[in-house]
């Protein structure tokens, strides 16, 4: 099957951006902390993106930023991912009251909007990587959960399940050797998703000042540092802002690739 | 009592269970979380002495069970208590901000739905051909991004290229209904684009849909012109599903007035909330915490009754 022309774009800038990330410290030609040039600069062959609200190298923020960012959204969504599916595929192979408590105790979190639960925490937990990764990641559990178990509940009635269940497997073997090789794909599509609003929302703690906290700096913070220089015509706000928009748009390309690629082979994507 | 009644009365008690619930969930989960309200005031240096003082004082030493009941009966009876940071009624402080950011989600929803609604119809007549790619495409990267992203992006297009507005949007007591719109006309605009993308991408889908039924077939072969096989056939069946994603939308914009909200200096409920997360005024936090769940939570319901009401096939359950 060839690959759609927006895929391969998508690919190859998420691949970028995730070199920049791991190569921070070697891309960066000025340090993240150094106020190296007047306020608000514009663009030069010095300072390629400009300078900040301090004299602080965009471009070197924005690539610092990029690792932090980027660095937060994987942890959660791993995290998300591991918790959600695995809970969703004991839900759905238990059944019973197993069952019945988690799907409902997802339903009441997934009842309030999770910048709300996130705000409400957040005013009594310390705000440090750890705490926002386990929020973030518990959060979005919630919707790997629904997904996981909606696909594992069809992968139980089958009959390898039921044999494997004959033969006197336990819950481990069928819960990874069964059921998590075919509800796979499904996953897989799901993560870049999951990423993305994984992203979106650390950019979002961040802009508001509940995120990431000085020294470290992350694309949502750099557009809260330097919000005022749009009111004086200054780009240096749009710049981190682009990044995210672009990241995010990326991913989607991908991961929309993957999810026409995966539900084709169960015959047409439905409306 | 008429079995469309009852179901609504089923669905509107199951909503008020969740809200107990969720209250449940922003009280005493919190109560769970590691960390100390009294220390949170006093700092990490204070004395046991004074800790135990404060707490006492505040109530914090009686079991969290009978200040959850307290505090529910409170929320109830209108009084939200006091702010940990300042003293002030949290009910007063709360009342004219919760109109201010009334006033900016209607004003977003007013614009909104019929622009989504046209969008989306305009996109279903002229599937796959340029509008409907025009309208798909500019919607697909507007819900990528997050809201601050998108207020920035329109900030600099409106208040630098092309000067029309003002970035701060203030608005004061006192000031009349034209002044306040113009003053709220950026919060608007980005809301609007916000909520927008979604609920014309579900009017499509929906229309769409119903467009593969047998009677819009009859309709094109008897003659008719494809607007009127959409307005006269498509659009009353697709209704229901329509105003569902359109009040769940709305309730998006719970949370997209929170940011937007921060972005533009608009003194209203959301800013309020999130200054006071970073100044951990946890009773602050849980009251304005609970508006916003309890809105998000009475619009979900909304959306489901309105489904019940206008779809007689949801009426009886397999």
């Amino acid at each position: 099957m060839k690959m759609p022309l927006s895929a391969l774009i998508g690919l190859i800038l998420t691949g970028l951006f995730l070199f920049v990330a791991i190569f921070a410290q070697w891309l960066a030609p000025y340090p993240i902390d150094a106020a190296v040039g007047g306020v608000w600069e514009s663009p030069s062959a010095t300072y390629w993106l400009g300078t900040d609200t301090i004299g602080r190298d965009i471009l070197s923020r924005l690539i610092y930023g990029a690792q932090v960012t980027i660095f937060v959204a994987a942890a959660s969504s791993v995290l998300a991912f591991s918790l959600g599916s695995i809970l969703g595929f004991v839900a759905a192979t238990q059944g019973g009251w197993v069952d019945q408590a988690l799907s409902r105790l997802v339903d009441l979190v997934m009842a309030i909007p999770s910048l709300i639960i996130a705000l409400v925490v957040l005013s009594v937990l310390p705000l440090n990587l750890t705490v926002l990764i386990l929020v973030m990641g518990v959060l979005d559990a919630t919707r790997v959960f629904r997904l996981s178990r909606a696909v594992a509940v069809d992968i139980t009635v089958m009959d390898y399940v039921e044999a494997a269940r004959l033969r006197g497997e336990g819950g481990g073997w069928i819960i990874f050797r069964e059921i998590l090789p075919n509800a796979l794909s499904p996953l897989v599509a799901e993560f870049g998703l999951r990423f993305i609003f994984a992203v979106l929302f650390i950019s979002t703690l961040s802009f508001l000042g509940l995120g990431i906290q000085p020294p470290l700096t992350d694309w949502g913070g750099m557009v809260k540092e330097n919000k005022d220089a749009l009111v004086y015509g200054k780009s240096a706000a749009l710049m981190p802002a682009l990044a995210i928009a672009a990241l995010a748009i990326s991913v989607n390309l991908v991961a929309d690739w993957i999810l026409s690629r995966t539900t084709s082979l169960k015959g047409g994507r439905g409306a | 009592m008429h079995p469309v009644l009852k179901l609504v009365a089923q669905r509107v008690a199951l909503g008020l269970l969740l809200l107990l619930a969720v209250s449940a969930v922003i009280f005493l989960g919190v109560e769970a979380l590691p960390g100390d309200t009294a220390q949170a005031i006093l700092g990490q240096s204070a004395t046991p002495q004074a800790l135990a003082n404060l707490r006492e004082k505040m109530g914090l030493d009686q079991p969290a069970l009978i200040r959850y009941f307290h505090w529910l009966g409170g929320i109830l009876t209108g009084d939200l208590g006091k702010a940990l940071t300042n003293g002030q009624d949290i009910a007063q402080a709360i009342g004219q901000r919760l109109g201010n950011t009334l006033f900016l989600a209607a004003c977003a929803g007013v614009i909104s739905v019929p622009l989504a609604i046209l969008l989306g119809l305009v996109a279903a007549r002229y599937n796959g051909r340029w509008p409907d790619k025009l309208i798909s495409g500019i919607t697909l990267s507007t819900i990528s991004l997050p809201e601050f992203v998108a207020a920035y992006f329109v900030i600099y297009l409106l208040t630098q290229l092309i000067p029309i507005f003002n970035p701060v949007a203030m608005v004061f007591p006192g000031m009349g209904f034209w002044e306040r719109l113009h003053a709220v006309a950026l919060p608007v605009i980005v809301l609007v684009l916000v909520v927008l993308a979604h609920m014309m991408r579900m009017t499509r889908a929906a229309i769409l849909n119903v467009m593969q039924s047998a009677y819009i077939e009859t309709a094109e072969l008897k003659g008719l012109s494809p607007m009127q096989v959409i307005w006269r056939h498509a659009f009353p069946n697709a209704i229901a599903p329509i105003v569902s994603v359109v009040v769940l939308n709305l309730a998006y914009l719970v949370v997209g007035v929170v940011v937007v909200e921060v972005v533009f200096g608009y003194n209203a409920l959301g800013q309020y909330l999130v200054d006071h997360v970073s100044k951990r005024d946890l009773p602050v936090v849980q009251a304005v915490g609970m508006i916003f769940a309890a809105v998000y939570i009475g619009l979900n319901i909304l959306a489901d009754v309105i489904a019940i009401v206008a779809n007689p096939r949801l009426r009886h359950p397999r």
